[in-house]
């Protein structure tokens, strides 16, 4: 059977499953936003914290997916079969690339600027909102964008544990060994993640680099 | 004629040490009196932007004491402190993001200037450092040379009339005749204004050009103090090796 035809056939399921996958890793980027990028800030202010904050982060991202979601479930208020546990366990994957990337765009920022910032009176306020996020931006902004390309990844495993999602044809496809049922979750999968790199892409070469340095001198 | 009127920056036997105990400067003593221009001279690494951040509080003192105003910097709030005291940072600084135009701006801006005051404020400051503001305010850093970032940092250091401006080399970059121009222009708005200038450079000749006074450092001390005139005669080795440097290259170009 075709791949087109199926979705077409299913499309009440299709559409309810893109549905469920899209708020999975909505709401999951969104709260590790939330919490990843003060906390990636937070880190530039106090940097002998940065190696065992981003060690941690980092260790989450290495936990395989199937394993992080189980290890998950049998936890209190956080865990159980649903929805939330799979949240809980993308929210994880999602925060490193976001800490990382805000706490490298701000040290990244050349010293001299900081320092003149500094020298005519900023405060730590003033330094962080009209300098140093403006020109980390484009760096959160990429940060984001990883966060989100893994998130709809790993959220077709989210399935496994009963959280709906477009895994759920993957592995019903898998149990049943038939391959168009396996596309009819992978493909519209990898295409949320194409657009999504897509566009998040095209917003962070607006910010990045930082307006001017596109100047109009054109190499010959 | 000064001598009266209390110092707008004094040093107190200041040392600042690294974590391990090696100082950066020590025994620094010296006053900054109103409304002259001091020239911190010294070779590369001497201490002379150590001396300038320890004025605005970029840096405190491991011992003793600086004062401006007559307040130690300790009990400064360094916001307030550093709004008064306009800044030329020798890695410049411009803000990457921002126009020539509101980089000029960002102490107004602090400061809560309206637009209109600051718009003016922004082309009294460019023509006055010979940058045309109709070519150059809307341009970014990236878009300049290297001079014409300096004399941006200038005209922001003196945005917002600050009584006192710590300079930290700001004409390395320029070519001789602009260079001239701008000390020129520097030494007469100070005549001007009355302004105090703590000025850095590791040039002889545009020391005693400006210099009321030139403070010379060596390894992090202050090895003379005095007049441009009690410099060039001055029995101290660092102050002769100077002047020495200064005929030698006068002397090789009448070859
Ligand atoms: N944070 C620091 N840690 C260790 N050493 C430092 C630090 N900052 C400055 N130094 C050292 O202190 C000395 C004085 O530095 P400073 O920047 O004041 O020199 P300078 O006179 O301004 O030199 P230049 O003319 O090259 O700008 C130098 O030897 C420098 O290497
Ligand atoms: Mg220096």
């Amino acid at each position: 059977m075709n791949l087109i035809d199926f979705l077409l056939r299913n499309r009440a399921e299709f559409i309810t499953l893109t549905l469920q996958h899209l708020f999975l890793v909505g709401v999951s980027t969104g709260i590790a936003l939330v919490v990843g990028v003060p906390l990636g800030i937070l880190l530039t202010r106090r940097p002998r914290f940065s190696p065992s904050v981003l060690g941690l982060a980092n260790i989450f991202q290495t936990i395989p997916s199937l394993a992080l979601f189980g290890f998950l479930i049998p936890l209190p208020f956080i865990g159980g079969v649903g929805a939330r546990t799979a949240i809980v366990a993308l929210v994880l994957y999602a925060l490193l690339p976001i800490i990382r990337n805000t706490y490298a765009g701000i040290q990244g920022i050349d010293p001299a600027v900081r320092e003149a910032g500094r020298g005519m009176g900023m405060t730590d306020r003033q330094l962080l909102l009209m300098v140093e996020i403006p020109l980390a931006f484009g760096v959160i902004l990429a940060g984001i964008r990883v966060a989100t390309v893994i998130g709809v990844g790993v959220a077709t495993i989210a399935a496994a544990i009963g959280a709906g999602g477009l895994g759920v044809f993957i592995f019903r496809g898998v149990a049943m060994v038939n391959n168009t049922l396996i596309l009819a979750g992978a493909v519209p999968a990898a295409l949320i993640a194409l657009v999504a790199d897509f566009l998040l892409g095209r917003l962070e070469r607006h910010f990045a680099p930082a307006r001017g340095q596109l100047a109009e001198v054109r190499a010959v | 004629m000064n001598e009266t009127r209390a110092p707008v920056v004094q040093f107190l036997d200041v040392a600042l040490r690294l974590a391990d105990g090696r100082p950066i400067v020590s025994g620094i003593s010296f006053d900054v009196r109103p409304g002259e221009i001091l020239v911190l001279l010294g070779r590369s690494g001497s201490g002379k932007t150590t001396t300038l951040k320890l004025i605005n509080r970029l840096l405190l003192p491991s011992e003793g004491k600086v004062t401006v105003e007559g307040r130690s910097t300790v009990e400064w709030d360094p916001t307030k402190l550093r709004r008064r005291i306009g800044y030329v940072i020798q890695d410049i600084g411009l803000f990457p993001h921002f126009t020539v135009a509101r980089n000029v701006a960002v102490v107004p801006t602090l400061e809560g200037w309206d637009e209109r005051r600051k718009r003016e404020r922004v082309r009294e400051l460019l023509d006055l450092v010979a940058l045309d503001p109709a070519s150059f305010a809307d341009r970014y850093p990236s878009q300049l040379s290297g001079g014409q970032k300096q004399r941006v940092g200038v005209a922001r250091a003196l945005a917002a009339d600050p009584p006192l401006l710590l300079l930290d080399e700001p004409f390395g970059a320029l070519d001789p005749l602009t260079r001239l121009e701008l000390q020129r222009e520097l030494k007469a708005l100070q005549a001007r204004l009355h302004k105090t200038l703590v000025f850095v450079t590791h040039d002889v000749r545009e020391g005693l050009f400006l210099a009321s006074r030139i403070a010379l450092f060596r390894e992090g001390a202050l090895a003379f103090l005095g007049s441009p005139h009690e410099f060039l005669r001055s029995e101290n080795p660092e102050a002769r090796a100077f002047v020495k440097a200064l005929k030698d290259t006068d002397t090789t170009a009448n070859e």
